[in-house]
Parts: C-alpha cells; sequence; structure tokens
C-alpha cells in the first residue's frame, strides 16, 4: 500500500511553546485514519501545516508524491479540509457557498453544477441548497461543509473535529457519512477527541500528546498492548485500573479485590490506552 | 495572464453574490456620508469663491469623491474579509485552494473597487447635476484622467482595507485602526481645505498620507481648467498602491494571518 500523506520530523513553534514535536507518520491511500488526543495535543495545528493553512518550522510534507512546499498548488488539488469550526460564507446560501468552491478549484460551470447536483443528492442536500446557511442546523451545516470539500474530488479528505458540538443522532450520521466516503476509495484522516468514534471508524490511530505521536496502530492492536481487558475498581480515593491478556486472569485479579467497592471487568478501549500512556485522559487538556 | 483573470474573477464572484444580496443596503450606506459631508462643508459651512477662482462647492466636490474613495473601499474591502477570515473562517477555505496569491489580493479587493467607484460617481454625478442646474458655476468636467485617478485611489484603498483586515486579529482591533488612520486622514488629507494653505510642518506630515495624493489628482482632473495636473502625486499615490500590494502578498505567502 503507498504513502499518500509523508509528514517528516515536522515542527511548529509559537512563540515559546512547541506544538509540533519532531513529528513522523506516514498515512496510506485508501485508509480511514485517526488522530486521537486531548486539547491542545497538536491535532488540529497538524492539519492546518498540512492543509497549507499554517507554516511550520522544518520538515516535511509530501502530499501524494507533491512536496507542500515545493509544489503547493498540486499537493492542495488533491487535498479537501472540513474545518472544526463550519466555515461557510454566512452572507451567501448554501448553493452559492458550493459554486464559490468550486470556482476555487477551477471547475468549469457544467462541471460544478453537475457535481454539485450528485453530492447534493448523496449527502440529501437538495431542498437546502437555496437556503441561507444559518437556517440549517449543524449537522446539516456540516454535510454542507463536506460537499464544498469534496466538488473537486479530492483524494484526501481531513474532517477535524467533524462531529465536536453535535448531538448523538447528528454525529453518527456523519458517521455514516464518513464511512461512506472511505467505501468511495476516499483516504479520510479524522481528528478527533471521542474515543468511541476513533474506535467506530478508524483502521488505524495515531495517539498525539504534546505534539508527538506516542503511539500508532489499529484500534486492536493499540489495546491489546496494553491488555485486552481492564479491571477498573475503586480504590481509596480514586478510580484505578489494570490490564490483562485474558478474562480469566483478570477474573482472578477481581476476586482478590474483595475488599474493595465496586468493580468492573471490561474489553480495554482507546481511552485505557492513552491514560496508560501519558497518565491523563483524553478529554482534558494536554 | 487569462487564467490570472479567471482566478480573480472566481475569488470575487462570492463578493458579487454578497453585493447584489445586499444592494439597497449598500446604495444607501455608499452615498448617505458624502451627502452628508457635501451639505455639511459645502453648502453649511462655507460660500464664496476659492483662491484657485472657483466655489467652494466646486472645490470640495473631489475631495469628497476622494474620501468617499477612501471609505468607501478601505471599509468594504476589510469589513468583509474581517468577517470572512475571523468569524466564517471561509477566508481559510480560499487558501487552502490551488489559487494564485495574486488572484487572491485582486478578487479580493474588486468588492472595495466596485463600491467605491458606486459611491464617488454618484456623488460626481450629482456635482455635474448641480452645475448643470446652475447651483454651481459649472467648473466640474468628467475627464478620463478624472475616471483613471477614482479607479486607482479605489483600488488603493481597497489593498490598504485588505491589509488592515489581514493584520487585525479582532474586530476591535480595525475600530482602533479606523480611528487611528482612517478618520484623520478623512478630515485632514486636503479633502475639505487645501493642503498648500497649511504651514510647511502641517503639509509634510499630511503628504506622509496616501489621501493627500488621491485628492490633489482627483481634484486636478475635476478642475483641469483651473488647476495643473500633478503628476508627481500621481506616481507617488501608484507608489501607495504598489506597497500596500506587496504588504498583503506578503501577508498571505507568510501565512502571517
Amino acid at each position: 500500500m503507498s504513502d499518500i500523506i509523508v509528514i517528516e520530523d515536522l515542527v511548529k513553534r509559537f512563540d515559546d511553546k512547541t506544538a509540533i514535536d519532531h513529528l513522523d507518520l506516514r498515512i496510506h491511500e485508501g485508509e480511514l485514519f485517526g488522530f486521537l488526543g486531548p486539547n491542545g495535543a497538536g491535532k488540529t495545528t497538524t492539519v492546518r501545516c498540512v492543509a497549507t493553512l499554517t507554516n511550520f518550522d522544518s520538515g516535511r510534507i509530501v502530499v501524494d508524491g507533491f512536496d507542500l512546499k515545493a509544489e503547493p498548488v498540486e499537493a492542495k488539488k488533491r487535498m479537501g479540509v472540513i474545518q472544526q469550526q463550519v466555515s461557510l460564507d454566512k452572507d451567501l446560501t448554501i448553493r452559492e457557498n458550493m459554486i464559490s468552491h468550486a470556482m476555487y478549484h477551477m471547475m468549469g460551470k457544467r462541471e460544478r453544477e453537475a457535481k454539485i447536483e450528485e453530492l447534493s443528492e448523496f449527502f440529501g442536500l437538495g431542498e437546502y441548497l437555496d437556503k441561507p446557511v444559518d437556517k440549517l442546523s449543524g449537522g446539516w451545516k456540516k454535510r454542507a461543509a463536506i460537499v464544498c470539500a469534496m466538488l473537486h474530488e479530492p483524494r484526501v479528505l481531513f474532517l477535524d473535529e467533524p462531529t465536536s458540538g453535535l448531538d448523538i443522532n447528528a454525529r453518527r450520521l456523519l458517521w455514516d457519512v464518513v464511512r461512506r466516503l472511505h467505501a468511495a476509495g476516499t483516504t479520510v484522516i479524522l481528528t478527533t477527541h471521542y474515543i468511541e468514534e476513533a474506535e467506530a471508524l478508524c483502521d488505524r490511530v495515531g495517539i498525539i500528546d504534546h505534539g508527538r505521536i506516542i503511539a500508532l496502530d489499529t484500534p486492536q492492536n493499540l489495546c491489546e498492548g496494553v491488555g485486552s481487558v481492564a479491571v477498573e475498581w475503586h480504590g481509596g480515593d480514586q478510580t484505578r485500573y489494570r490490564y490483562f491478556r485474558s478474562r480469566e486472569e483478570a477474573n482472578e485479579f477481581a476476586a482478590s479485590l474483595e475488599d474493595e467497592g465496586s468493580v468492573t471487568i471490561r474489553r480495554t478501549n482507546l481511552e485505557d490506552v492513552f491514560v496508560e500512556l501519558t497518565g491523563k485522559s483524553v478529554g482534558g487538556s494536554a | 495572464m487569462t487564467n490570472l483573470l479567471k482566478q480573480i474573477y472566481y475569488v470575487a464572484w462570492g463578493d458579487m453574490k454578497f453585493l447584489r444580496h445586499n444592494i439597497l443596503n449598500i446604495v444607501v450606506m455608499s452615498i448617505m456620508s458624502p451627502i452628508l459631508y457635501l451639505i455639511a462643508f459645502g453648502f453649511g459651512l462655507r460660500t464664496g469663491t476659492t483662491d484657485i477662482g472657483v466655489s467652494y462647492v466646486s472645490f470640495v466636490i473631489p475631495g469628497i469623491v476622494a474620501l468617499s474613495s477612501l471609505n468607501s473601499s478601505f471599509s468594504s474591502t476589510s469589513a468583509r474579509m474581517n468577517v470572512q477570515r475571523l468569524y466564517y473562517k471561509s477566508f481559510d477555505e480560499m487558501m487552502m485552494c490551488p489559487l494564485s496569491l495574486h488572484a487572491i489580493v485582486w478578487g479580493k479587493c474588486m468588492l472595495g473597487l466596485i463600491r467605491g467607484l458606486f459611491g464617488c460617481f454618484l456623488l460626481y454625478a450629482l456635482g455635474l447635476a448641480l452645475g448643470y442646474a446652475g447651483v454651481t458655476e459649472g467648473a466640474l468636467q468628467l475627464t478620463p484622467m478624472l475616471v483613471i485617478c477614482t479607479v486607482l485611489s479605489c483600488i488603493v484603498f481597497s489593498f490598504l482595507g485588505m491589509a488592515a483586515a489581514l493584520i487585525a486579529k479582532s474586530h476591535q482591533s480595525m475600530a482602533t485602526f479606523n480611528s487611528l488612520v482612517i478618520l484623520p486622514m478623512t478630515f485632514l488629507c486636503g479633502t475639505f481645505f487645501s493642503v498648500s494653505a497649511l504651514n510647511p510642518v502641517f503639509q509634510a506630515i499630511l503628504y506622509c498620507f496616501p489621501l493627500t495624493y488621491s485628492s490633489e489628482i482627483i481634484r486636478a482632473a475635476a478642475l483641469p481648467d483651473y488647476l495643473d495636473f500633478p503628476w508627481l502625486c500621481l506616481l507617488v499615490l501608484i507608489l501607495w498602491g504598489a506597497a500596500f500590494y506587496a504588504l498583503d502578498y506578503w501577508l498571505l505567502k507568510t501565512r502571517k494571518v
């Protein structure tokens, strides 16, 4: 499998803070990759560097064979980015936003009209096309943003915290959209701090903390690396965890905790992996 | 070249749609303050003949045209870009697309240029009508040079508006820039009086601002029978435009936005 994104020794500093600290990453063509980490870990900054929205201090980024610094225009043609905050022009209608995006990618009138029609139907946006952006709910705005980012048929799609601030129904709907894009062959790179999102969607997950990738593998391998069964109990004044290779080992350990309060035996998740690796929770700040 | 022009049109397309959606509001806003200035300073404050031999109203109308090119072009470009960059984030979307930075600078200045020209020519048409109606002596003329100078002035102040919008970190900093730079220029840079009537120190200060050059060339182009055209002022204004353009380009290129 070839690498569609190659990031080598990437460094980005903001004044005295190092946001990305010598980050190396290769993302395979066609995969659904997840960046998992707490707020401020460097996920969005990495995406902004790849999307050319932020200059980086050193390192190299290659998108589909094109070096971002040497050939930014070619690299940009191959990328679509959906930012954390819906970035549609609220003074225009949904259709006007889409036409504007298509124009930015130099699409001709016939081509863009056909593509807007096709994608709007695919995402169920047809009836909202001529409405002002603000008349739509958060979930529909996200869908419209995805259509805008997909109009020029990018080979790589970045979704920065796509479900942040959405209710559970809208979140599930968006997961379906992401799965459909992935199934259609688009490489999808997703940043999230929702554990269940990364587990539900991603082929591989990179856990990022303080601007460094501290673990990189499939969700299953990452969990097995810690121990696939977790024992959770309340000891002293805090909740404690231990991880085991098998349920038998976990049961045996749980039995030895009979003097403790409630004990839970469950499957290890990515949050456990994160806590084990960093000593803090994903929902917190870096 | 064709590709660049196409990109400029594509960048400006959304802003032209915005203009169409808000046309009534924009018409009213474009002409309201120039007309108020004309009434207050042209008819209300002073009458009589100036030292170049025309009535004060004929003298002040080209000044208000220059002022209008500053206000309309600067505020249209800066306000829309400021909102798109800081609140809608739609400016980021454009920056992620494979567009030439030259096309982005020119394209984003089109709204300011069109609004500026609209306000200027509406006001100038009023000035000409006053001459035809016999309210003024009819000294004002519509010359090709006046069109060129007005277009240049609107472009220069659109570039300035873009630079201000790219540097501003909030609405508050835009308001501060308006109060400290735009407002003093509005009243002092030869719009309502001749800069040559001031003492040399004030003259030197006022010639540090681009609106002074804009006022001088627009006034000379509008009153060709009374004033020699100041070619040096035209050159300096072009240099101001080139400097603002270079600043816009550099801000986009280095992503210091």
